[in-house]
């Protein structure tokens, strides 16, 4: 354990040690230029940190970050409201959003199902989803999953409660990445992308 | 092919090791205890990046040491490949194949079999159906890539429905439609194992009862079947009447994983009613009739490993034996023995290729051809 000159710095450096990629020398070292700045750089940052706590709030339909009630995305009046991604977190609506192809609504499920990992489909927003698509005007359900095995058992599992509502249900394509090179393609993913190829227009 | 050349480090017994083989016989003989087995136990590692008798990796090191590495150099068609398997205490073992490092392990598996003669496959018999299901799992991922993917998710979708099944005993809320969707997942990769299975077996027997004719004459008739959860008509039906036994035990009751590889002599279990060399007679022909299948499929010998042969073997099975060597059936053969004078009777007459190596406490004595 490192030996500080000062209890305030420890206590500092180990609370910003526990964020995730930062060990206890980074945070050491953002501690100390913390102290070199002035002290309104400090308390603009504690005072941003306290209020995006405080004051975040998830969207009641599709549970993505917002500032109010109901998000960005879901309030504006240009989207496709007939079109809803279910995707695992935030950080996939914002991963879908920077591609500017997709001008649906979006649904976050916040995980995927695991029983092994003790996360049970209770855990996730798989009930207001399927609430979602019965009330609104939805007629398709994109599914967005990381396609490794515990995505595809989750779109398994909610394509079976969503399978009594007329809805068209798919998933993402799966296949070589753009730009890279066919023969440093995994076995896998190339095999799956022939099987399932596309007709060519 | 064959494995030309082997080095070792802190592996079991031996400190360092490093010894030079031909394409023939390789006879091992030293007192018990001095690491003939452990030598043996080296290729199969080469061969299928684990050991025969421990799985566990930390414990087939040298004692106070925190490595091992095994090196081998098999010849396949006159041109030298490199194995390096290597493990150090707390780290992922890593294996590499002419100085390249596998992205999975599976990859390595069946490049260079081997097929392994020892006292522990009694256990085959003795023990539950695991061990038996192992055996053959084992033999078919050799000649089968696709299989071993096959077992691992359906071992994926067995976990998580056990999972489930204890949470629901602890929680007592019962999700019909998860539990369904992973039967499916079961049911889909449960099927595939089934017909593999099914279909290996249908391939394996002529070996197989050959094999056992030739070791034991025609008087006897062994049988080998395969049972399985998934011979039923209506298996998907099976899981769904099987829901209330398995929420009972908190595991799953029916599949692929309690599948049974039935071994029969006249039809009565071996287990009980086979006599002791009836027994010997149908291992070694198991294990014969895995050779054979590994050679015609992969279409190369793959390398024999005979451990303590002699001390299992009456005359008549060791007669046999020695005839199938002398045409030509194998290819590099090791073997281990306490006792150099037997070895050396036995093989004398045989017109291959033959070293002898005499082994001490972890350290190679001195090499005989003869």
């Amino acid at each position: 354990m490192q030996v500080f000159a000062s209890k305030l710095i420890e206590n500092a450096v180990q609370e910003i040690a526990k964020l995730p990629g930062i060990g206890s020398k980074t945070a050491l070292r953002l501690v100390l230029h913390l102290l070199k700045q002035n002290e309104t750089t400090t308390l603009a940052l504690t005072e941003a940190l306290r209020r995006l706590r405080q004051d975040i709030q998830y969207c009641r339909h599709c549970h993505f970050i917002a500032d109010a009630p109901e998000c960005s995305i879901c309030l504006a009046r240009h989207r496709d409201r007939s079109l809803v991604c279910v995707v695992e977190s935030p950080q996939d609506v914002m991963a879908v959003e920077n591609t500017a192809q997709y001008q649906g609504l979006y649904h976050v499920l916040g995980g995927v199902i695991s029983p092994m990992a003790g996360v049970s489909p209770s855990d996730l927003k798989i009930d207001t989803l399927v609430e979602r698509v019965q009330k609104s005007e939805c007629k398709e359900v994109i599914f967005a999953l990381s396609p490794t095995m515990e995505g595809d058992t989750t779109t398994f599992y909610i394509t079976k409660k969503l399978r009594d509502f007329p809805l068209k249900i798919s998933t993402i394509a799966r296949g070589v990445p753009i730009g890279s090179e066919l023969e440093y393609a995994d076995e896998i993913t190339l095999g799956r992308s022939i099987l399932t190829r596309t007709s060519y227009e | 092919m064959y494995l030309e050349q082997i080095e070792l480090q802190n592996f079991k017994n031996y400190a360092s090791l490093s010894l030079h083989f031909t394409p023939g016989i390789q006879a091992l003989v030293g007192e018990n205890g001095s690491g003939k087995t452990n030598l043996l136990d080296a290729i199969h590692y080469l061969s299928l990046t684990k050991s025969a008798f421990n799985p566990i990796d930390q414990q087939n090191i040298r004692h106070h040491e925190g490595y091992f590495t095994i090196k081998g150099v098999f010849k396949r068609e006159n041109s030298p490949e490199t194995v390096f398997c290597g493990y150090e205490k707390a780290r992922k073992k890593i294996i590499r194949h002419n100085e390249l490092t596998y992205e999975k392990v599976s990859q390595h598996i069946g490049r260079f079999p081997v097929v392994m003669i020892a006292p522990q496959d009694q256990d085959l018999i003795l023990e539950g159906s695991e061990a038996r299901r192992r055996f053959f799992d084992s033999v078919i991922a050799q000649i089968d890539a696709e299989y071993l993917q096959n077992l691992l998710h359906y071992q994926y979708y067995l976990q998580q429905r056990n999972a489930l099944l204890k949470t629901y005993y602890e929680q007592r809320q019962w999700d019909e439609d998860l539990c369904q969707t992973y039967d499916a997942g079961m049911l889909h990769f449960g099927q595939k194992i089934y017909a593999r299975r099914q279909h290996f077996l249908q391939d394996f027997q002529p070996f197989f009862q050959s094999q056992y004719q030739q070791l034991a004459g025609q008087k006897e008739s062994p049988q080998l079947s395969y049972h399985s959860d998934f011979g039923q008509t209506d298996i998907a039906q099976a899981f769904i009447k099987a829901r209330e036994a398995d929420q009972r035990l908190q595991r799953t009751t029916v599949g692929i994983h309690r599948d049974d590889f039935i071994f029969q002599l006249e039809s009565y279990p071996l287990k009980k009613f086979g006599s002791q060399g009836q027994q010997k007679s149908y291992l070694l022909a198991l294990k014969l009739a895995q050779f054979a299948i590994v050679r015609q499929e992969l279409a190369l010998k793959p390398i024999l490993l005979l451990d303590d042969i002699f001390d299992k073997l009456d005359d008549a099975r060791m007669q046999a034996l020695v005839e199938m060597v002398s045409q030509q059936t194998f290819g590099q053969i090791f073997l281990t023995d306490a006792r150099p004078e037997r070895s050396l009777s036995v093989l004398a007459a045989l017109n291959t290729e033959k070293q002898m190596f005499f082994i001490q406490q972890g350290k190679l004595n001195k090499t005989q051809i003869f």
